[in-house]
């Protein structure tokens, strides 16, 4: 029998097993294969909060889902065509998802009666007819793995670790993908144990040969390489995006970056890229705790560096004081948040868009901060970037709002040429002839960057209300409220560009607004209603605060707009606050991102009632 | 702006002039407005009076303070000064200390600002060694908040907040620094302006973290918390000063003397031991250094000024400037490079 090859468009993969069976590795070498190959591609990994949670239990299920496709596509996929199941956990807790006739590999190893009874199946699905409406291949593959293993000597659980890439082998054959890659990666992430390398690589190629050699599976299938712009490209995570917006931020401003954090999940991967960049003059202080890092920042920027503060959850409630300190003295200050599901330490691994709301009001006192909001992944460098840029210029500190599935998830980005990024450089002031501490720039806003160590323009700040011009502590009534006044008028001043609406049938009556990482599923249901005859408009809000200054206008001029995000309603609440329109809340707080298919009915619905 | 070696290791890398500088340079144009009568004026005008003395240039000079009475401290010095939040003071000197080498970083705090609100950052400080140096002004009350008791309070203390006596029991704040590895720490009496000056200055000199635990009064509400230390007969017998080196003898005319008594010290009679049993003071013996700060009772029937310790010890600062300098002469910074990272591919038209 010869095997068939089937030309696909697009390919949903989720790999899933116990949080010790390294899923994510495996998936992240999925991803590069495909990304060598040439697909658009996005992924979601999901994964406990636990290190490593009772093996074999459905609270220690990881997965990995990876969308690849030949053209650009916006999302890691609603659901996945072809799972693999690893234990009884990872198909208890995967298969609802898994659409009738979609493909199913389970390694049977695992299914044993105690494992079966742990996630209380009372019957083996493998045995039963409960996965009928499924394509299964039911494999062995630890036993396949240990057998491919012997001659190398090693033990039996060492061999048995490497299943994972036995599966990863498997795939890479029916998928056609390029091997060499994931070869070479293994040799150079186990180089310091060559034997384990090999057994690895031996694995690897195991499951690609039993896909070759057995009869199991009758079609294999192509993906062929994406028409995306041209250009050099690179598959990168929010987080690496995040820390290398930072490190285009200090060249393009040429400032030393002083980056004080505490490590909380998802947001430490940034602490631990910047710190493999001291190159670029990029200091990193593992403080404490959350209050220390955002003061060590603070004292940084007070000093003539780009302060960064990055955290997530419960961190940003503990940095609120010291965001009020940097208003009230009007210093440069980038704060990056991660979100994730809360209240309290909530969900770390989970994703959500709750912290809107406390970006925007969350201190004492009238205390605006300007909010820039990633759209996906790769957009994380243009915005951090951007916020940047803010924070300098208006000398004030930014909120910066990504999120669990931006910072974790991966999509390719065409790599900028740096000549093209902007140039983010600011004077200090040096100029002791009538320099006054609080004196404004006429554009900006923004009061004098004078740092210490320049002659003659000695002076003293702090969380006490300023005079005027002077800087003096001042209780004087009238003062307080010009000075209220003012520091909302210069983050109100800030020049953000106009939204961009997306409307390519140019008659849609609806308007779907959204903000941060529900970028790609509302894309992804735009996208879909149109093509079932729905116009619909898409607006997505990277300025949070402020708003876009045609964003009012843009509001008025639909019938209806409808705000969909992970919270229960924040954006909307300011939309209809400021601009007093109707807007139409659609919310989900589950811990993950929206799916496509979910907007696109929400998104039909609206449209049919407003066309009816 | 240059580095320059004055020969005290705590300020290498400050800029020095030859500009005379007096008490008056240091003094800035705020009107000053503690209560008549409170410690911070002496120690303030001992400040500005020693200031001068290290011939540093002002510009190069900061004050970063929290909350509380003594942290207005910065409002009065002609220098740069951050009147910043309750606690946070040595977090912010921090970052400003690892951006700056060429400043001479100075924090001033008080018994509630760094021993309650801010006790974490105040330990970590001392335990990473930052080059800063920090002033604890100890009045063992709230005052800024008119009155409640402090975490130096003594147990029993009637205040606003304890009408009945507080069951609170409180931290000796040398033992505790002690005990976060400080590698520097002193205490001085607001009253003895020769004392201040001469902990003030070996602070300075050195390299890392300084805690100076300053006696200071508060006439409103709690005044005369340490008159028994300035009455000149009761000092004689309670304040033992200490100097590097020299045998620790007190009182008139050396009558008193500190000996070894288990794995502690005491107070003996000079006339009753052997020259020998005198200990002598080594600020770099941590386990000695120690032992004196427990010679310190709360009730001050003896109380240890002087230096304490005054160990060498690589600073955080420096170190993780070293880091990046040596990261800068080992790879240059090219940004094209790093974001292109190891995988990449092209697509073409």
């Amino acid at each position: 029998m010869s095997t068939e090859t089937r030309k696909l468009d697009r390919v949903v993969i989720r790999f899933a097993g116990d949080s010790g069976d390294g899923m994510q590795l495996t998936g992240d070498r999925f991803t590069s294969e495909a990304a060598a190959f040439g697909n658009d591609l996005a992924t979601q990994p999901n994964f406990p909060a636990e290190i490593r949670a009772p093996q074999g239990t459905l609270p220690g299920v990881s997965s990995f889902q990876l969308h690849f496709a030949d053209y650009d596509i916006l999302t890691p996929g609603d659901r996945p065509d072809v799972l693999v199941a690893m234990n009884p956990a990872a198909l208890k807790a995967n298969v609802g998802e898994l659409p009738d006739g979609g493909i199913l590999i389970v390694n049977t190893d695992e299914f044993s009666k105690r494992n079966l009874t742990k996630v209380g199946y009372d019957s083996n699905p493998l045995e039963d007819d409960s996965l009928e409406k499924f394509q299964v291949h039911k494999i062995a593959m630890a036993t396949l793995t240990i057998g491919a293993l012997e001659e190398t000597g090693l033990g039996k659980k060492d061999a048995e670790r490497a299943k994972n890439m036995f599966a990863l082998g498997l795939l890479s054959w029916m998928y056609h993908r390029p091997t060499e890659g994931t070869e070479r990666f293994l040799r150079e992430k186990f180089a310091k144990k060559p034997d384990i390398a090999e057994a690895n690589v031996l694995a690897f190629r195991a499951g690609w040969n039993y896909g070759e050699t057995t009869e199991a599976f009758a079609v294999t299938y192509e993906v062929a390489p994406a028409k995306l712009n041209v250009g050099t490209y690179r598959q990168i995570t929010g987080n690496t995006a995040t820390a290398y917006g930072i490190v285009a931020a200090a060249q393009l401003s040429k400032l030393p970056v002083v980056l004080g954090t505490y490590p909380i999940t998802p947001a430490s991967d940034i602490l631990h890229e910047l710190s493999k960049h001291k190159n670029f003059d990029i200091t990193t202080v593992q403080a404490e705790d959350e209050i220390a890092g955002i003061g060590i920042a603070l004292g940084a920027s007070y000093g003539g560096a780009i302060g960064v503060t990055s955290t997530s959850g419960p961190g940003i409630a503990l940095k609120s004081e010291t965001i009020g300190l940097g208003v009230m003295t009007e210093l440069p200050l980038l704060v990056i948040d991660v979100q994730r599901g809360g209240p309290s330490t909530g969900l770390p691994t989970k994703t959500e868009q709750a912290d809107l709301l406390q970006a925007m009001f969350g201190r004492n006192g009238e205390s605006p901060v300007p909010i820039v909001a990633p759209q996906s992944p790769s957009d994380c460098f243009d915005a951090v970037v951007d916020a940047t840029r803010i924070a300098l210029q208006y000398r004030t500190p930014v909120l910066f709002l990504s999120d669990g599935a931006i910072a974790n998830g991966s999509e390719p980005w065409m790599i900028p040429d740096v000549e093209t990024l902007p140039d983010l450089t600011v004077e200090f002031a040096t100029d002791p002839e009538n320099f006054q501490p609080y004196s404004r720039d006429p554009e900006t806003l923004a009061r004098p960057w004078a740092v210490p160590g320049t002659p003659g323009l000695q002076h003293r700040i702090g969380g006490l209300e300023k005079q005027d011009v002077t800087g003096n502590i001042s209780y004087d009534p009238e003062n307080h409220d010009k000075m209220v006044r003012l520091r909302q008028a210069k983050i109100d001043g800030i020049e953000v560009p106009d939204v961009v609406v997306d409307d390519p049938d140019g008659n849609a009556k609806v308007l779907v607004v959204g903000w941060g990482s529900s970028y790609g599923p509302i894309g992804a249901a735009a996208r879909r209603v149109r093509k079932l005859g729905l116009p619909v408009a898409h607006a997505h809000l990277r300025h949070l605060n402020p708003f876009p200054k045609n964003l009012g206008d843009v509001l008025k001029s639909y019938e209806k707009v409808i705000v969909p995000e992970m919270n229960l309603g924040q954006l909307a609440l300011l939309l209809r606050a400021k601009y007093l329109v109707d807007v139409q809340s659609y919310t989900k707080v589950q811990g993950l991102p929206f799916k496509a298919e979910e907007l696109q009915d929400v998104l039909a619905d609206v449209i049919k009632g407003v066309s009816a | 702006m240059t580095a320059i070696d004055i020969g005290l290791p705590g300020l290498t890398g400050v800029p020095t002039t030859d500009e005379k500088q007096s008490a008056r340079d240091y003094k800035s144009d705020q009107e000053v407005r503690w209560c008549p009568g409170c410690g911070d004026y002496i120690v303030l005008n001992t400040m500005q009076s020693f200031l001068p003395s290290l011939g540093l240039k002002r510009e190069n000079i900061v004050f970063v303070s929290g909350i509380g009475c003594s942290s207005r401290f910065p409002y009065y010095m002609n220098t740069y000064g951050m009147h910043s939040i309750h606690g946070r003071a040595p977090a912010i000197a921090t970052g400003l200390a690892v951006a700056r080498p060429d400043l001479s970083v100075w924090v001033v705090t008080g018994d509630g600002d760094a021993l309650s609100i801010g006790g974490n950052h105040l330990i970590h400080t001392l335990r990473r060694n930052v080059n800063l140096k920090i002033l604890l002004f100890n009045n063992r009350i709230y005052g800024l908040t008119k009155g409640q008791y402090s975490p130096t309070s003594e147990p029993g203390k009637v205040t606003k907040s304890t009408p009945i006596g507080s069951v609170d029991h409180p931290f000796n704040p040398v033992s505790l620094a002690l005990g976060a590895e400080a590698s520097f720490v002193g205490r001085a009496l607001d009253s003895d302006k020769a004392g201040l000056t001469s902990v003030l200055r070996q602070a300075a000199e050195h390299r890392g973290s300084a805690l100076v635990e300053i006696y200071q009064n508060c006439p409103i509400f709690n005044d005369g918390a340490f008159d028994v230390l300035k009455d000149a007969d009761e000092a004689q017998r309670r304040i033992i000063n200490v100097v590097d080196g020299e045998p620790i003898r007190f009182g008139r005319e050396g009558e008193y003397c500190v000996v070894r008594e288990g794995f502690g010290l005491a107070v003996a009679k000079s006339a009753d031991v052997d020259a020998s049993e005198i200990v002598v003071h080594d600020a770099s013996d941590l386990n000695l250094s120690f032992a004196l700060s427990r010679l310190s009772t709360q009730d001050l029937t003896h109380t240890v000024t002087g230096v304490f310790r005054r160990a060498d010890r690589a600073t955080y600062d420096d170190g993780v400037r070293a880091q990046v300098s040596e990261a800068k002469n080992a790879k240059a910074a090219d940004l094209s490079k790093l974001l292109h990272g190891k995988d990449t591919w092209t697509v073409v038209g």
